[in-house]
């Protein structure tokens, strides 16, 4: 529908778009802070000396929980995060920061800081977690069928176990955040946060303030990826601290290496799996155990849990399903939102299933997975029908084909015939995601538009721009609606003054909702015009026509401003709100049964590899995505969101490895210890092809959500390796630790040594 | 601070005179000092690029070099690529809004200088070319296809 560039293209390439750092560089006032980290992963603070650093000129302040004027507790679900903690919770933790004219005193006064601690035991991982049944949540469960009876009676039985790691989330701007005093008693909050209306409300319970004394506003962000959902909010809070403490404009930036230490990551999962099919490869049962590392406190934890239960499916029928799932609690960063939101890792334990049961089978693993993908009438195991599953079938008939599938197969085979050290390998895998939030309450979004005398539109709405390109789109559904040029719409910041009670921009529905939200107060706008473009054209309102800037009727055309300019001299209200809440959704959590999204989407790609044997490294030779976008809003930036979820997929499984130390500290907290694609890790050949005759009814213009769907696929390069690890093996299953970094890919093909190295 | 240091840099052309602290870093010498906030800082290690400027004609991590290094030296950051008397877009910017070769924008100007050197030292490069010189920038958002279609698109403009 649009081609146009992202709305600030401009203002990136020349540098001029204003990140929340730039904001408060350009004012020049403001003080800077910096965390107090903790050192131990578990350890009640029994003593602060803030001396040292109030010695330090230019420090201004130790912020601590006395300076907390409301509540100290945050959390976005449950109230379980201190602020400022008398009992850390995991290594790296902020106990308390220190505020100073520059971000360089600031550090060294956090440096001065001494803290006495009494140290107690912590869990350090989730096993340690499980074994101590130390957990955030009790059981959540969805079944269908009696898996028991299916298992029992299945054909052929299988079982095992598989890790899922956690992942940085590495957005290229760090978590930052810039209050204001308004001089009139409230605060106004410049934030990188994916969800306005929740920092507001964070940093009004911590201020003990009504809401309407706080506005968070969002420029744009500098990529969030989950990672800005709900962890943006504690930043803004403790610069909001500062600021009524001091009265002065606080600023914070987490450099990289206290953004990856504080901040939550992906979370790593622990599945075991048990699983019934038949000689043809189909299952008939499914029964898997999730449990999902929350780290020290809730968070979204369960949020992601729940999604993780509905994607435990893949894209595959079975007929008797069970999965359990349980968040444990650790003394870790606290895991978090993150692309995909748990589905991902649900998904990739229905990849090693397919996989498994095909090698064990000897069947081919794409004609395995073809024979188990869902098809018409097919409901899942929550009980939501299927809607449009043909789409599932032909976007892997069309893919096949189109990548020369069937082709490609047998040269690999040839070519590793050939090479005894290096081999090939080639998957195709689908996807099927759930859009909209399972918390039902959060399918909403407002916005309000305006018009002005000139005939100039301006549009704000609840979803913020993190470089997905959302105020693209939104602009190209504004201009649609009115029937005026995309140069006459602007789309402007997030405020929480002007949209209120906003969801986050999450779970890939900001232009679902928000666009929904716009083209719902356009219309009241066109509707508002109509009487007027009819008294202007001379014809019944009904005849009038909005399109290229011009209102249509009679056979006349009259400029949009001049319709603008003739309802405002008949005093009209040119300023209108509008609101969407996506209809039909429920779900009961108790039952396990609901219509929890409003569709699904759906994809599939096609992965080749080449592994040297001798090393475990591996090159991605080569990528065929098919990938169900419904009729784009914005092709250029659909493509973009499939690239680089695709690429973030293959991050997170086959280079970028969260490790932590003994002690509970991060050990990978920086780009030099944690591995991120970069454009060597890209396949040359890249094809990217979206599914044609797509219309989603029930979406803005027929248009489906496109964040993070396309994460998924990059599940193909998983099963790629795995497929060449065979090549190297032989037949049967293959068992590929994850992520695939090249040590993995090493142990998979020779075997990890039964023994312990002998000590030296 | 004490022992802070004269130092001249020439920054796009302008020449700037400064008492600087010897740890001062080139990045946030540019962006505090001259409020030059386009070029960004993303792992302040060197490793992701965000922060790339040329020094004297060659690409180089602001973060990594301190001010006082720079003494002397002819800088050409983010802001010093659109015409200085039209404001007219370098080829390489309008190359990057067309090909929709940036998301977010954070990494955009670290990867507009390397371009800006890349293209300079070879006007015509081949994909594995592009790829190898860009090989040192981060992206996070958009799977680099779009930013290699970029500085194809650049670099035909530029040949005319």
């Amino acid at each position: 529908m649009t081609d146009r560039g992202h709305a600030s293209a401009v203002a990136h390439v020349t540098g001029e778009a204003l990140f929340v750092h730039d904001q408060a560089q350009r004012d020049g006032n403001a003080l800077y802070g910096w965390p107090v980290q903790a050192a131990h992963a578990h350890a009640r603070v029994l003593h602060i000396d803030e001396g040292p650093a109030l010695a330090l000129p230019g420090v201004r302040a130790v912020l601590t929980a006395a300076d907390v004027p409301g509540t100290n507790w945050i959390g976005p679900a449950r109230h379980d995060e201190a602020l400022f903690p008398d009992e850390v919770q995991y290594h790296g933790q902020p106990v308390c920061w220190v505020l100073a004219d520059d971000e360089a005193t600031a550090r060294a006064g956090a440096a001065a800081v001494r803290i006495d601690c009494e140290v107690l035991p912590a869990l350090r991982s989730l096993d340690a977690a499980i074994a101590a049944g130390s957990f955030h949540t009790a059981p959540q469960a969805i079944a269908a069928g009696d898996v028991a009876a299916a298992l029992a009676a299945a054909p052929h039985r299988f079982a095992g176990e598989l890790r899922l790691p956690a992942q940085e989330h590495f957005y290229l701007e760090t978590q930052a955040a810039y209050v204001r005093p308004d001089g009139e008693g409230g605060y106004h909050v410049l934030a990188a946060t994916q969800h306005p209306a929740e920092t507001q409300a964070t940093v009004a319970h911590v201020l003990g303030l009504p809401a309407h004394r706080v506005t968070v506003e969002v420029v744009r962000i500098g990529g969030g990826f989950g990672g800005k959902e709900s962890q943006a909010s504690g930043v803004a809070a403790v610069a909001a601290v500062g600021c009524a403490r001091t009265g002065r404009p606080v600023a914070i930036r987490l450099d990289r290496q206290r953004d990856a230490t504080i901040t939550g990551k992906r979370h790593p999962f622990l599945a075991k799996w048990r699983a019934g099919a038949g000689p043809d490869g189909r299952l008939v049962a499914f029964d898997v155990e999730l449990c999902g590392d929350g780290g020290s406190s809730l968070d979204l934890s369960k949020a992601i849990l729940a999604r993780a239960l509905f994607h435990v499916d893949g894209a595959y029928a079975v007929p008797a399903l069970r999965v359990v799932g349980r968040v444990a609690r650790t003394n870790l960063p606290s895991n978090t939102a993150f692309r995909g939101f748990g589905a991902p890792q649900a998904a990739a334990v229905a990849e090693e299933v397919q996989d498994h049961v095909a090698r064990a089978l000897g069947l081919p693993p794409e004609t395995v997975r073809e024979r188990n993908l869902y098809r018409p009438g097919d409901r899942t195991h929550y009980g939501q029908p299927v809607r449009d599953a043909e789409r599932i079938g032909r976007i892997w008939r069309e893919l096949l084909a189109s990548s020369r599938f069937a082709e490609r197969r047998a040269a690999i085979a040839a070519w590793n015939g050939a090479h005894a050290h290096h081999k090939r390998g080639i998957a195709i895998t689908p996807v099927k995601f759930g859009i909209g939030f399972t918390t039902t309450f959060l399918n909403q979004a407002g916005a309000h538009v305006l018009v002005y005398r000139d005939g100039s539109v301006l549009g704000r709405h609840g979803g913020t721009e993190m470089g997905q390109g959302l105020h693209t789109k939104i602009l190209a559904v504004a201009a649609r609606t009115l029937g005026v040029p995309e140069s006459g719409v602007r789309i402007v910041s997030t405020r929480t003054d002007q949209v209120p009670n906003t969801s986050a921009t999450a779970a890939s529905s900001g232009s679902d909702l928000n666009g929904a939200a716009v083209a719902a107060a356009a219309r009241e706008l066109r509707q508002r015009l109509l009487p007027h473009a009819a008294a202007l054209l001379g014809c019944a309102p009904e005849a009038v026509e909005f399109a290229a800037g011009s209102a249509l009727g009679a056979g006349r055309a009259v400029p949009f401003a001049a319709v603008v300019e003739a309802a405002f001299l008949a005093r009209t209200s040119l300023a209108a709100t509008g609101f969407h809440a996506t209809p039909g959704l429920h779900f009961d959590a108790a039952a396990g049964r609901g219509e929890p999204f409003g569709y699904f989407v759906f994809g599939a790609a096609v992965s080749e590899v080449e592994v040297d044997g001798c090393t475990g490294q591996h090159r991605l030779l080569a990528v065929d995505v098919l990938h169900d976008v419904g009729d784009s809003l914005a092709p250029a930036i659909d493509r973009g969101q499939i690239e680089g979820g695709f690429v973030q997929g293959v991050g997170w499984l086959t280079c970028e490895e969260v490790r932590f130390g003994p002690a509970g500290e991060l050990l990978t907290r920086n780009a030099s210890t944690y591995k991120l694609p970069g454009i060597g890790e890209c396949p040359a050949g890249f094809r990217v092809a979206t599914l044609e005759r797509a219309t989603e009814p029930g979406a803005v213009f027929g248009s489906k959500a496109v964040g993070e769907p396309p994460f998924l696929l990059a599940l193909s390069v998983r099963e790629a390796l795995r497929d060449a690890v065979a090549a190297f093996r032989g037949p049967g299953p293959v068992a590929l630790d994850c992520p695939a970094t090249p040590e993995a890919v090493y142990w998979a093909i020779h075997g990890r040594p039964d023994a312990e190295p002998p000590a030296d | 601070m004490t022992n802070r240091q004269r130092t001249t840099i020439l920054v796009n052309g302008t020449r700037y005179e400064r008492e600087v602290e010897p740890r001062l870093s080139l990045a946030d010498f540019l962006r505090h000092e001259l409020h030059l906030g386009g070029t960004h800082v993303g792992c302040e290690h060197g490793i992701c690029g965000v922060c790339t400027v040329l020094i004297d004609g060659r690409s180089a991590r602001s973060c990594l070099t301190l001010a006082v290094q720079a003494d002397g030296a002819e800088i050409t950051t983010v802001e010093g690529l659109r015409d200085a008397e039209t404001g007219q877009l370098h080829p390489i910017q309008q190359a990057f809004i067309d090909a929709h070769g940036l998301q977010c924008g954070f990494c955009t100007p670290g990867f507009l200088m390397t371009t800006l050197e890349l293209l300079r030292d070879n006007p015509q490069p081949s994909d594995d070319e592009i790829r190898e010189a860009l090989g040192g920038n981060l992206c996070r958002c958009t799977g680099y296809q779009s930013i290699v279609e970029s500085v194809r698109l650049a670099a035909s403009r530029l040949r005319g």
